[in-house]
């Protein structure tokens, strides 16, 4: 009887909490972070891992040398593992050193040494594993163990040991790594020197050895290994923005056991691949990677630990976000993600206390923001009861409606297209489409440059004097009329071609076709209407939309950019003439070519944050208002919501380790969820009630019949 | 039988061969090689260099049906198809195309997704199958015309309603069972009973009245008439004589689609995050990964053979007149 009541007695605390509690009643109460994904992470290699959703788990486990200062307003790179932000030093074409203010044109090479900090230790990995007489225990792994082995947690001898430099060296050589395809590989060759003759000779070579290529029997004449501690990128030319890169998961480390370890036969059979399982030094390791289901990141018990920032910008303090200044972090034990791929779980998830953040959808947006006189954005009622917080930050991102420049009826730069440019320019009132399809949450674009970046430029010197008048302080459209002045210069009066009287027919090139876009597509056609011009959709799929824009055959398309860095050169460059999309495949996705603004740009992006640099920059934005080759559309606001017990949450677009910043109140968790969460019985009880009254007539029925039968 | 069986799977071998064939050119004929690599590489600073790496580590550099360039043989065997097809005969389905084994991912969403699936199906059949012999019996009555009224209404219902409507007011309203996710072993059933419920829910209205046309045309019969006449009662002329009699059409779908349990349902599994296969194809399909979807569609097809070959058999099982030769 005593075991039955034991039994019983077990499962009654298993059930103690909720019934809809979605996680293992052993986590209940404990430090753990609940989020979710959409979509499941392709890459969690670092010389692979580009998209948002795959740095969100790679940033917390890599540590490149540098990463962003998590308060500070405009962001600013601060030293992760390195020792200092490195400073480039300059030398000529003979090799000798120049100032720094050197001019761009006489520099040759720019080397930047970085020094790591000592000490830094790797997580527990079998990688890392030695024998009893101190050779790796893994490499190769005993024959038949592979078979029982799913994730590196499984295997029986774990190790570590301290981060150097030759680890960083090793892991921009794997950026030339011909199986790996790193996405910035074609950058980067451009770059450091060396990088593209090493990555043709990887690939001679790794025809030889498939299994796997020892990258340090490979020089890599651009990366230098000074000391133990200590390594030198040498650069072509003048790249200040290099130093952005040494921020990403791009340039974190890789040891060549961890390399030697995944690349053994086997392996890949079973997913152990360091796409799948990441190993570094940072403050988090993956001990779960189920990309249908769930990630979960614990805490790496060999983290050094690092202090909670100490200073931020005014109003950190104010809203609690130095409460834990100097304090050694990471905060939270672990992290799990669920996959969700449908938005309605997720939010209502989110409401019961499940998740301890949610972004917003255009579904759920009315539920919880409720937008004031003033137009700005404040929780709702049902919202702020619960405890939950709203953060709103406007992107480093721009949606734009491009025209392709090599088009004979939009593109060229001579007067009567620009005109007709610009008159659309005016037409398409983006403030219009942000409040209809955005729920107001973006701001339109006065240029190509998102705020936040250097030279962006706020009230009216900021605006686009092609499209806004500056009217009792903030911007006016420009009236319709002097669109259509705009217009019939181009040679369209009311909307036909001057001469021939033909109707001036347009067309929008779009993969969106669904029955979601519809309204968004027909609200299209009215802007262009409002200058009696008819604008074609010309739907088509994703891969067709992809080779339009290659091949110039595009006219009017819609398309967008998210910054890889904080510096205008991320988005100027995608107006700059040799990065043509047509022909060099570029990510000049209007075809745009003005030799003022390509001289411009040579000009610009090597120079240092400064008046100078302002002044340059203004120029250029000057000169794509008025030439018009793209409708600069908005600059998307994030809204994120967050539960009371989620501490230290501030938006910050460029860095990616943000977990080890953030803290938990598991006890005030507990309680909201056993408030939010008390099963109601009532409901079902009459449910099932219905269905019995429901069958009453039936069994009458039956009765009935049966009696009949029997007379 | 033995013969007959090994003659079935003989057959299946060029219905394999013409799947797969097919596969590959509706595929093809939508994403190109240089698509694919496009897609996987990501859309930001993709160089036409990469891309051709990209396509020549993977083997979609050659010719997709015939290398007009390669010698003798190697015509046909240094093809993409031939390359791609040949492994998969040996259910060897190689990597995705980020480099994830398909059949240890196959292997693992199988189970999650015959969670949910084997009992909305064995369930369902059953409710479906008491439901229209429950219609059958008090035909012409009140009972019949407004069950079949409520029938029409529940298949008119979006299946999207239902998954909507339960997850709201069991799991979120009345907060008794958790909204989605999945947890192994015995804890599953926390989170598959309310997917099954609404599974079966869903399926009443189309599964009910198809059993009841089938049972209708089986009353009508002469057998029915006599066992009647006999004196038997109406509830053993229905289950003893009708259900048995009706069991040959139904093992025909029912059987047909058991196998293809395997593969998942693919909102139910998307609303409730049932990691299953449900979503595996949807998901290479939108990513163009060519060899999830060349594995799954030559699995679902290989599956969907035993299937029929399953209902052959059961044939003889349920009707002594049937012989397979």
């Amino acid at each position: 009887m005593r075991p039955v009541l034991f039994c019983l007695l077990v499962l009654l605390a298993a059930c103690a909490g909720p019934v809809n509690d979605p996680y293992p009643a052993g986590e209940r109460g404990r430090d753990i972070l609940y989020a979710a994904f959409s979509e499941r992470p392709k890459h969690l290699d670092p010389a692979r891992s580009y998209s948002a959703n795959e740095v969100a788990f790679t940033g917390q486990i890599y540590e490149p040398p540098l990463q962003y200062h998590y308060l500070r307003r405009p962001y600013a790179l601060i030293p992760l593992t390195a020792t200092a932000i490195p400073k480039p030093h300059y030398y000529d074409a003979a090799g000798h050193e120049l100032p720094a203010d050197a001019p761009a044109a006489a520099i040759a090479r720019s080397v930047y040494e970085i020094h790591i900090l000592r000490g830094i230790r790797y997580q527990p990995h079998p990688a890392f594993a030695l024998d009893a007489s101190g050779r790796p225990a893994y490499l190769p792994v005993p024959a038949g163990q592979l078979d029982h082995f799913t994730r590196p947690a499984d295997f029986p001898q774990q190790g570590s040991r301290e981060l150097t430099a030759a680890d960083y060296v090793y892991q921009i050589k794997r950026l030339a790594h011909p199986a790996l395809h790193s996405p910035i590989f074609g950058l980067m060759a451009e770059y450091i020197i060396g990088l593209d003759q090493l990555g043709a000779r990887l690939e001679k070579a790794a025809k030889r050895e498939p299994v796997w290529l020892d990258l340090r029997r490979f020089d890599l004449s651009g990366v230098e290994l000074v000391d133990r501690y200590t390594y030198r990128i040498h650069v072509k030319g003048k790249y200040p923005q290099f130093v952005y890169w040494l921020a990403m998961p791009f340039f974190a480390p890789v040891p060549w056991e961890v390399d030697a370890f995944y690349s053994q036969p086997g392996m890949t059979e079973g997913n152990l691949t360091l796409d799948s399982w990441p190993v570094g030094t940072g403050p988090y390791l993956m001990t779960v990677n189920q990309p249908n289901r769930q990630i979960r990141l614990v805490r790496n018990p060999n983290f050094r630990g690092e202090p909670y920032p100490a200073e931020g910008e005014t109003g950190d303090a104010a809203d609690g976000l130095l409460a834990d200044a100097g304090k050694t972090m990471p905060f939270i034990d672990e992290a799990v993600y669920s996959l969700e791929m449908e938005t309605i779980p997720y939010w209502n998830k989110f409401l019961q206390g499940w998740y301890d953040a949610s972004g917003l959808s255009s579904d759920n947006f009315d539920q919880a923001v409720q937008t004031g006189a003033r137009g700005d954005a404040a929780l709702t009622p049902s919202m702020r009861a619960k405890g939950i917080a709203l953060k709103t930050t406007v992107s480093a991102s721009l949606f734009y409606t491009g025209f392709n420049m090599l088009d004979p009826v939009v593109g060229g730069l001579d007067e009567k297209h620009v005109k007709l440019r610009q008159a659309l320019a005016i037409a398409l009132d983006i403030e219009e489409y942000i409040a209809i399809f955005a729920n107001g949450r973006g701001i339109a674009a006065q240029g190509p440059l998102p705020p936040g970046l250097f030279g962006y430029r706020q009230g009216e010197a900021g605006i686009n004097p092609v499209v806004y008048d500056w009217r009792d302080g903030q911007p006016r459209r420009k009236s319709i009329a002097e669109a259509r002045r705009l217009l019939a210069e181009a040679g369209y009066p009311g909307g036909r071609e001057a001469g021939s009287g033909r109707p001036l027919v347009l067309n929008f090139d779009t993969a969106a076709r669904g029955p979601d876009d519809k309204a968004r597509l027909d609200w299209l056609r009215k802007q262009f209407k409002k200058l009696d011009i008819e604008l074609v959709v010309r739907g088509t799929d994703y891969n067709r939309f992809q080779d339009k824009m290659r091949e110039g055959t595009a006219q009017i398309f819609e398309w967008g950019w998210n910054a890889d860095y904080p510096d205008p050169e991320n988005f100027l460059f995608l107006l700059y003439g040799p990065n043509k999309k047509v022909g060099g495949g570029g990510e000049n996705a209007a075809n745009y070519q003005n030799p003022e603004f390509d001289a411009l740009f040579t000009r610009m992006k090597d120079m240092d944050n400064g008046p100078a640099r302002q002044a340059v920059i203004d120029r250029m934005v000057a000169i794509v208002r008025q030439d018009s080759p793209w409708l600069f559309g908005f600059h998307p606001k994030n809204y994120a919501l967050h539960h009371g017990w989620l501490k230290n949450v501030k938006p910050n677009l460029m860095a990616n380790n943000e977990l080890k910043y953030r803290r938990l109140d598991p006890p005030r968790r507990e309680t909201a969820r056993q408030a939010w969460n008390r099963p109601q019985w009532a409901g079902p009880a009459l449910l099932l009630l219905a269905v019995i009254v429901s069958l009453l007539p039936a069994g009458w029925a039956y009765r009935r019949k049966q009696e009949a039968r029997a007379r | 039988m033995t013969a007959y069986l090994l003659r079935r799977v003989l057959y299946a071998l060029p219905i394999l061969i013409g799947v797969n064939l097919l596969t590959f050119a509706l595929f093809f004929m939508v994403n190109t090689p240089d698509d694919m690599a496009r897609l996987h590489l990501g859309i930001k600073r993709v160089t036409p260099e990469a891309v051709a790496k990209w396509k020549a580590a993977r083997g979609y550099d050659k010719p997709l049906f015939l290398n007009a360039q390669a010698p003798g043989l190697a015509q046909v065997t240094d093809t993409i198809f031939f390359e791609k097809s040949l492994a998969m005969f040996a259910f060897d389905f190689g990597t995705s195309d980020d480099g994830r084994n398909i059949a240890g991912e196959i292997g693992a969403r199988m189970w999650p997704s015959l969670a949910i699936a084997l009992p909305t199906f064995v369930i369902g059949l059953m409710v479906n199958i008491t439901v229209a012999l429950i219609l059958l019996f008090f035909r012409h009555t009140y009972v019949e015309w407004s069950g079949v009224v409520i029938l029409v209404a529940m298949m008119s219902v979006s299946g999207l309603f239902y998954i909507i409507g339960g997850q709201y007011l069991f799991a979120k309203v009345w907060a008794l069972a958790p909204i989605s996710g999945y947890q192994g072993g015995l804890n599953a059933a926390r989170f598959v009973w309310l997917p099954i419920v609404i599974g079966v829910a869903g399926g009443i209205g189309a599964g009910a009245r198809w059993y009841r046309t089938l049972f209708l045309e089986e009353a009508g019969r002469d057998y029915v008439r006599t066992a009647r006449a006999k004196g038997l009662s109406e509830t053993a002329v229905l289950f003893r004589h009708i259900l048995k009699n009706g069991m040959v059409p139904i093992l025909t779908g029912a059987v047909a689609v058991l196998p293809l349990l395997f593969l998942g349902s693919l909102i139910l599994e998307s609303f409730f995050g049932i990691p299953g296969l449900g979503s595996y194809t949807i998901d290479a399909i939108n990513a163009q990964d060519f060899a999830i979807v060349r594995a799954i569609v030559f699995l679902g097809a290989v599956l969907y053979i035993v299937g029929l070959i399953l209902t052959d058999i059961s044939y003889t099982l349920v009707d002594p007149r049937v012989r397979l030769q």
